[in-house]
């Protein structure tokens, strides 16, 4: 489902006196689908760069992600926005939503998007937030005033929305509580019995252990200090 | 008779010339504003520069005059033109519609049906109907160029929607053979279906506007409106309470302080014509009943 | 229907650009500009004050003449085609959202009137059809039906944008120019407005082309970026990642120039 091939990064900080930095070389990843794959290594190497690159947010310097059959580092922006409306989900550390929507349209837009029925999109969405505990009378408030657990589980409920076939997800249990993170454990593994293939990165090792089928440790891929 | 220091009909031929070159190209193409070099008038923009320029391209020696003013032969400004036509053109005058080969009008159509071979010369104050809603001029030119005439309808609409029906009543929009939107000059809306269809030839012209159009005769004249609110030709619903005429234009003329009022022809002619038959109205008792008054 | 029934229908683009210039004498207005935009799409255009992109929105809508290139629209070339025709188009095919609801709107006329022009240009003649679209088309941008005979001058300044964008969207354009259209507003009108953008949008299936100098409008309705400087297209792509993974070194000046709150 997804298969990173010889994959490279590198960033130019053109106003800084336009320093190249190459952050990744040789990336290989395969995740079938029914499979997650946690990423490992400390900080700084990498992790969610090569997230962010499979989901077309960063560009690649050289190699190939495909994603579906479609291979991201060439596709065409409207091909890519449409993978990610309908086959790949992506659950970030941050929630980014217009202000004063509220939170039951938050959840529900990305059915909303695929054209579902408003009426089911919703009733969807009510499921998701009663589930990850989020009271009922803050449903129709925008989700930016919301704590940061909060959010966070807004923005799963939102990533879970539509059954993607391929979903990333950063941190998701991060900032939780031992209930809300054995919610999401659990939509984690209902995802993969239902065929989603699933790139992850959990500090919670627990988390780890339970869901990811296998971890690659991403410091594999940092590039040799070019002396 | 006439008064020799003037080329007939006061502009010189020349000037003539050019305002007969605008008035076949607004035949030509019925309805569409054509501009023209109007001149300086003795007497002031307002007082119908416009249509007294388009007369005296059209007058001939043997022309019969008429100049009405709200209908009346008798108001200042209608007396003023005819006596300078008379002074300048030596032409013969009338006050009978169907007596006149041309006829001067500000804001009416004669009630006597007009007949071939009839010229009605309009005064014009503004002749861009669109400039209620557009006051750039580049812009209406380039709306009747393209026949975008959506916000025609638009005024109509803002009356209805404050007034529950289209309250336009004087100068109220037309098409003319399907194509351009023009303004019929300031007649009540009356007197629009008489427009359309009129064997007489009819020359709308704008003096300080710069602007001549006409309908040649027997041009098909539609006033705008709504499917679901219709124009209707309305008046006063009264008779004349002197010749006793249902079917004419009314003036409303207050009698006394206590606010006792009587209702009029509005075309003296065809008033006077009637009573000369010997119709009578509710207040035509003496000869001149309503003047004593008056005065 | 459907966005996604939109976007599989057909892979012709809406509109196709090509090499667009236009200068001003010896001044750049806008140079070589070329992309394609494809049904139901938004692309946002970005760069500051007489970076080309406002002349970019101008000769694309027709307001002014390109010196060269071409736009094709369904099929159409544009700066080949009669006025009337492009007129017909502006009326009905496309629509125009200005920055100042003044230039957009008829201040003079109700806000009923206003939405209704575009319907009584295309032939409608029924007061009563007019008035009941007007009055839904206000519901749908937020503006009480009991607000639809009074002027726009009588309006908020977010009121009357909304009611600018009813006047655009009654007649069930396809391609929808916006020239900063959150520019004069206070930051809650603009949210609210990017809300039922946002909605219309994804409801209507409308392909947008929108301008402005706000990176964080167009992160939250652009599917596509382009970012322009002195005429020219420096850097464009998925919005999302221009703006997280910026390549050209303006496009990197500009994000990182963005305050955050």
């Amino acid at each position: 489902m997804i298969r990173v091939e010889n994959l490279s990064k590198s960033f130019a900080m053109h106003n800084q006196g336009g320093a190249v930095i190459p952050v990744m070389s040789g990336a290989e990843l395969a995740v079938a689908s029914g499979e997650c794959v946690g990423l490992v290594g400390q900080s700084g190497s990498g992790k969610s760069t090569l997230m962010r690159m499979i989901y077309g947010n960063y560009l690649a310097a050289g190699g190939h992600i495909h994603v579906d059959g479609l291979d991201v580092t060439q596709a065409a922006p409207r091909q890519i926005i449409r993978l990610r409306r309908e086959t790949l989900g992506y659950v970030s550390q941050f929630l980014r939503v217009v202000p004063r929507v509220p939170t039951l349209e938050v959840v529900a837009e990305p059915l909303l998007q695929l054209g579902h029925p408003a009426e089911r999109a919703r009733e969807r969405a009510a499921g998701l937030l009663a589930r990850l505990n989020i009271p009922e009378r803050l449903w129709s408030l925008s989700p930016t005033t919301f704590s940061g657990g909060e959010q966070q589980r807004v923005n799963i409920a939102r990533g879970f929305a539509h059954a993607y076939p391929a979903l990333l997800l950063d941190e998701p249990t991060a900032s939780l509580d031992a209930v809300n993170r054995e919610v999401v454990l659990a939509l984690i593994e209902e995802a993969k019995a239902r065929g989603a293939a699933i790139v992850g990165i959990f500090h919670d090792e627990g988390a780890r252990a339970r869901v990811c089928d296998r971890l690659v440790d991403v410091t594999a891929f940092t590039p040799k200090a070019a002396a | 008779m006439t008064d020799q220091a003037y080329n007939f009909a006061y502009l010189d031929e020349q000037t003539k010339r050019m305002i007969r070159r605008a008035i076949l190209k607004g035949i030509a193409v019925p309805g569409y504003q054509v501009p023209f070099a109007s001149r300086e008038m003795p007497m002031p923009y307002g007082w119908g520069t416009g249509g007294v320029q388009v007369t005296a391209a059209c007058l001939v020696p043997e022309d019969r005059l008429k100049v009405i003013d709200q209908g009346a032969d008798d108001t200042t400004n209608a007396v003023s033109i005819r006596k300078f036509f008379q002074r300048t053109a030596g032409v013969d005058v009338t006050e009978a519609t169907a007596d006149a080969s041309l006829i001067q009008t500000r804001h009416r159509i004669p009630e006597t049906p007009l007949t071939e071979g009839q010229i009605l010369v309009y005064q014009v104050p503004i002749p861009e109907p669109l400039r209620f809603l557009e006051p750039r001029e580049t812009e209406t030119r380039k709306m009747h160029e393209l026949e975008e005439y959506g916000l025609m309808h638009v005024k109509l609409y803002e009356d209805i929607a404050r007034h529950g029906e289209i309250a336009t009543s004087y100068a109220y929009p037309v098409k003319v053979e399907g194509r351009y939107v023009m303004d019929p000059s300031p007649i009540p809306k009356f007197d629009n279906p008489k427009l359309s269809d009129s064997p007489a030839i009819q020359l709308f012209g704008a003096g300080r506007e710069q602007r001549i159009y006409a309908l040649p005769p027997y041009t098909h004249v539609v006033s705008l409106d709504f499917e679901d609110h219709p124009f209707s030709a309305s008046k006063a619903p009264h008779d004349c309470d002197l010749c006793g005429a249902q079917e004419s234009y009314l003036d409303e003329v207050i009698t006394d302080d206590a606010g006792s009022r009587m209702f009029v022809c509005s075309d003296t002619d065809f008033c006077a014509g009637r009573r000369a038959q010997g119709m009578k109205g509710r207040l035509w008792a003496s000869p001149e009943p309503a003047t004593e008054e008056l005065a | 229907m459907t966005l996604i029934q939109r976007l599989t229908a057909t892979d012709q683009p809406l509109l196709k650009v090509t090499g667009l210039t236009k200068n001003y004498g010896r001044r750049i207005g806008c140079a070589d500009v070329s992309f394609d935009l494809h049904p139901g799409e938004v692309l946002g255009i970005v760069g500051e004050s007489g970076s080309g992109k406002s002349t970019l929105l101008s000769c694309l809508a027709g307001h002014l003449a390109a010196d060269q290139g071409q736009v094709i629209y369904d099929g159409q070339d544009v700066l080949a085609m009669a006025e009337t025709e492009r007129r017909r188009l502006s009326r009905t095919e496309w629509a125009y959202v200005h920055q100042n609801p003044r230039d957009g709107l008829r201040m003079g006329v109700s806000a009923g009137g206003n939405v209704g022009e575009r319907l009584m240009a295309v032939g409608a003649r029924h007061y009563g059809g007019i008035r009941e679209k007007a009055t839904d088309w206000l519901g749908r941008v937020e503006i009480p039906a009991d607000r639809i005979d009074d002027r726009p001058s009588a309006f908020s300044g977010g009121m009357q944008q909304r009611l600018q964008i009813a006047r655009n969207l009654v007649t069930g354009p396809r391609l929808v120019f916006m020239d900063e259209p959150t520019g004069g507003l206070d930051v809650s009108v603009q949210a609210r407005l990017l809300d039922l953008l946002r909605g219309l949008v994804r409801d209507l299936g409308l392909s947008v082309i929108i301008v402005t100098h706000d990176l964080a409008v167009v992160r939250l309705l652009a599917d596509r970026l382009m970012v322009m400087r002195q005429g020219r297209v420096v850097e464009q792509g998925l919005t999302d990642q221009v703006l997280d993974d910026p390549q050209h070194a303006y496009t990197q000046l500009l994000v990182s120039s963005v305050l955050q709150v």
